[in-house]
């Protein structure tokens, strides 16, 4: 391998690690609320799912992206309000909701999303960044969707709002004591539907992004286990918005694998490499089970962890 | 509410309940109950589980509505429906249970109960005001870690703090000490007293400590069975008069008499046993300890020390990491064949989790040891329920567990009558180590002496016990040998008559 192909796949990796990484983002950073909250949503992938489907067929009706975007937040929002709600009510199990929630999700967006897979509906353009560059492949990797600084600013905000805000603490306060919670007149049901929808609409944002982003297209094949694979990234995260952006970097980095190496020519094992995110959710599942720090600062309400 | 008044200027709350009901569909949890507390005054409520203290304090905190009977604050008439409506009047309480959530930290904790916090909390401002509260505080905890890392006094402070923070002039205390040492039940309680005494407060103390009731308190009321049985000011009454109003005409077992230097061949040794916790964290460390049959000995220490590790990998429910423990020189395994061939019998803590399976009947519960042995079962595996019924039916009789019948399920007993379920499977055979753990841990003066007395028998015939408790009364009354665990270790050992509360408290608070 020559210093060049070398250059060639680093370059193809960042460019991946930052398309792919998106998706991951918003799940992780919806989830990350949801589970503050002392809730697990395993549902978020029929979330991404649909929120794929909504956008795109906003934007294809109204031709407006942005608006798609902003219609798949709000299907995420009904899907988590339903997740919440059912929660909520006594003796039901989050996980076992949140796979129902899932191939609902799923199923609703195959339903309506039959009459999309055909046309061509306007993106969501992409900003630039690399014009200062001669390399071509730079400037590829460079061309960056909005969204995903969207994400970063979103990470940042919901980072400040845990600390500095009161419906950040009350938030953190449902997640790790209910007794507490309740003790201060606090109603934790509430804080959890809340919660979930709004982690829901940050999924249906995530969505958007898989089908309004380069190249751009609504199809049943869009999301491959994202949605889920986000739950093993937030305990990698240990809850920390900020700590998302990087795992999601590391998680598309990952994905990003198999198709770099198949830019320079490099084909042997492109599944083995496409198969890289699941083997690293695995082994992240594995070592977070085992670790002290993460078990330290997991919310105390969640059902995996009591 | 940012700028806290200085606390000389304000004065503590009157607080009158006037004939206070409560029903709970056929049960009376409180008949018709009236104390007076006067500003600035230290009043004990003291009586036994179940007499109703919680029952009264509940009713005044809002969270539940009295059926009869009012609430009078500094001479208003007042209906407080919810808890926050109780906060809004002036009254705090400090649960038994910490209520501060771990992974906020103390200035968190106490900024977010406070029911003006703006949207946007300005922590530099926050923390500053924090500060200069703590400053005129008689006492003050790190604001800036996590609640998780305090030790227990520490939260029990916080939680105290965040009352008088919040400006509750009316502190209602539930048992605040079962979780702090000797030596910080003193300071918390005695700075408490003081400033009382200055008129900064009124405190109600939920208890059944009477140390507490004679060294702190200035009046008390008696509850027994969901009525105010008596009651006065402290200094006109003695301890003998007050534990008669508590039990009532119950009549207590005397428990048998220690004998002295009994022969017995049995002993339990254990050496350098580890054992982790659930996070993998080591919970038991290098522990070396040696029980003679014939003996009591007594591991005293705030609940989180190790101690419900240490008995969980004696009854088989954790493995040791490291370490082996020996009976008569051979080598055990927490295995159902050593527990039978040592004859090693355990009251775990909360015996319903512990001890029974919760759906199945008592008579299965008693036969959980002998089910699959002669007369119970044949072969080994042919069950016979006539027999298990029968055994059974003699043991309810002889250790007089009240249940409607032995096909009840345990979980509809009440905990005292688990607790004897459970003796009577334990301890009606023949008992050579025996592993007990809280054994009194919520039951009333009867069944606690009942469950004294037959560890003592145990002894008495030559059993080894190794009794772990948190309650230090418990641990001095009982034991021959006293060892005191702390951060996973046995850091103090000491024989009964050379055992002082003070040394004691010294090593159970880590000195």
């Amino acid at each position: 391998m020559t210093a060049g192909m070398l250059t060639t796949i680093l370059i193809a990796m960042l460019g991946g690690a930052i398309r792919v990484s998106t998706p991951f983002m918003f799940v992780a950073l919806g989830e990350t609320i949801t589970e503050k909250s002392g809730r697990i949503n395993l549902g978020l992938e029929g979330n991404l799912v649909l929120g794929a489907m909504v956008a795109y067929g906003v934007s294809y009706e109204t031709g407006q992206p942005w608006l798609g975007v902003l219609c798949a937040g709000f299907s995420g929002v009904f899907l988590g309000l339903i997740h919440g709600l059912i929660c909520s009510l006594p003796r039901v199990n989050d996980i076992a909701v949140g796979i129902a929630m899932m191939t609902f999700g799923i199923g609703v967006a195959f339903f309506f999303g039959k009459p999309y897979i055909q046309p061509s509906a306007p993106r969501l353009e992409s900003l630039p960044l690399g014009n200062w560059s001669d390399n071509p492949a730079l400037r590829s990797a460079l061309e960056i969707n909005p969204l995903f600084f969207v994400g970063i600013i979103m990470a940042a905000v919901i980072w400040w709002m845990l600390a500095n805000t009161r419906p950040g603490v009350i938030l953190r306060m449902v997640g790790d004591s209910e007794p507490s919670a309740r003790a201060m007149g606090v109603n934790p049901i509430k804080v959890r539907v809340l919660a979930t929808a709004a982690g829901g609409f940050m999924a249906g944002v995530g969505g958007a992004f898989l089908s309004l982003s380069y190249p751009g297209s609504w199809n049943e094949g869009l999301s491959s286990g994202q949605g889920l694979m986000a739950v093993a990234l937030v305990i990698f995260a240990r809850w920390n918005p900020l700590r998302c952006i990087l795992a999601a970097l590391l998680f598309g980095a990952a994905g990003a694998i198999g198709p770099a190496l198949q830019s320079v020519g490099i084909s042997q094992g492109y599944y083995f490499f496409n198969a890289a995110p699941y083997i690293l959710t695995l082994f992240i599942m594995i070592a977070s089970a085992r670790s002290g720090a993460s078990a330290a600062v997991a919310p105390g309400e969640l059902s995996i962890v009591k | 509410m940012n700028t806290v008044a200085p606390l000389t200027a304000a004065r503590g709350l009157a607080l009158e309940t006037v004939g206070m009901t409560k029903i709970f569909g056929s049960l009376v949890a409180l008949d018709d109950v009236s104390i007076s507390i006067k500003p600035g005054e230290f009043h004990a409520l003291l009586g036994e589980n179940g007499a109703g203290k919680s029952t009264l304090v509940k009713c005044i905190m809002g969270f539940y509505q009295p059926t009869k009977g009012a609430l009078i604050v500094d001479g208003v008439k007042q209906t407080i429906a919810t808890p926050s409506a109780a906060r809004d009047a002036g009254i705090g309480m400090v649960y038994q249970h910490f209520t501060l959530v771990p992974c906020l930290t103390a200035a968190e904790n106490m900024v977010i109960s406070r029911s003006d916090v703006p949207v946007v909390i300005n922590w530099a401002k926050e923390i500053k005001a924090l500060e200069a509260f703590m400053d005129r505080m008689p006492f003050r905890v790190r604001l800036d870690v996590p609640v998780s890392s305090l030790s227990a006094g520490e939260k029990q402070k916080l939680e105290i703090l965040k009352q008088l923070y919040l400006d509750q002039r009316f502190l209602i205390l539930d048992e605040p000490t079962s979780v702090l040492t000797p030596a910080e039940a003193d300071e918390i309680l005695g700075l408490l007293h003081d400033m009382a005494k200055r008129g900064e407060i009124t405190v109600l103390m939920i208890t059944h400590k009477f140390r507490e009731v004679t060294a702190f308190s200035d009046t008390v009321s008696v509850l027994r069975r969901g009525k105010m049985v008596g009651g006065g000011k402290v200094s006109e009454i003695t301890i003998d008069e007050m534990s008669r109003m508590m039990i009532g005409e119950t009549v207590i077992r005397k428990s048998a008499g220690r004998v002295a230097d009994v022969k017995s061949k049995t002993h339990l040794e254990l050496t350098a046993v580890y054992v982790d916790d659930n996070e993998g964290m080591p919970a038991v460390e290098a522990v070396d300890l040696r029980v003679h049959g014939g003996e009591i000995v007594g591991i005293a220490g705030v609940s989180g020390n190790g101690q419900s590790e240490l008995v969980e990998a004696l009854s088989g429910q954790r493995p040791l990491k490291d370490g082996r423990i020996f009976i008569n020189g051979k080598p055990f395994e927490a295995t159902r064949n050593d527990y039978d061939k040592f004859k090693v019998f355990g009251l775990p803590e909360e015996p319903l989790r512990n001890a029974a399976v919760r759906r199945m009947s008592v008579a299965e519960n008693i036969a959980l040891r002998s089910f699959d042995k002669p007369p119970v079962a044949g072969l080994g595996w042919w069950l016979k329920p006539s027999a298990m019924r029968a055994k059974a039916t003699e043991l309810i009789g002889t250790y007089r567990i009240k249940t409607p019948s032995p096909d009840t399920p345990i979980e509809n007993l009440s905990g005292g009558n688990v607790q004897r379920a459970v003796l009577a499977r334990e301890l009606s055979g023949d008992v050579k180590v025996l592993i007990v753990a809280n054994p009194c841990f919520g039951l009333d003066f009867a069944s606690v002496a009942e469950i004294r007395a037959q560890i003592i028998d145990q002894r008495n015939r030559g059993a080894a016990v190794l009794l772990v408790s948190e309650d230090l009364d418990e641990i001095l009354e009982l034991s021959d040998r006293v060892a005191v665990m702390s951060g996973g270790r046995i850091t103090h050992i000491a024989p009964i008559a050379q055992a002082d509360r003070n040394t004691i408290g010294k090593y159970m608070a880590g000195h």
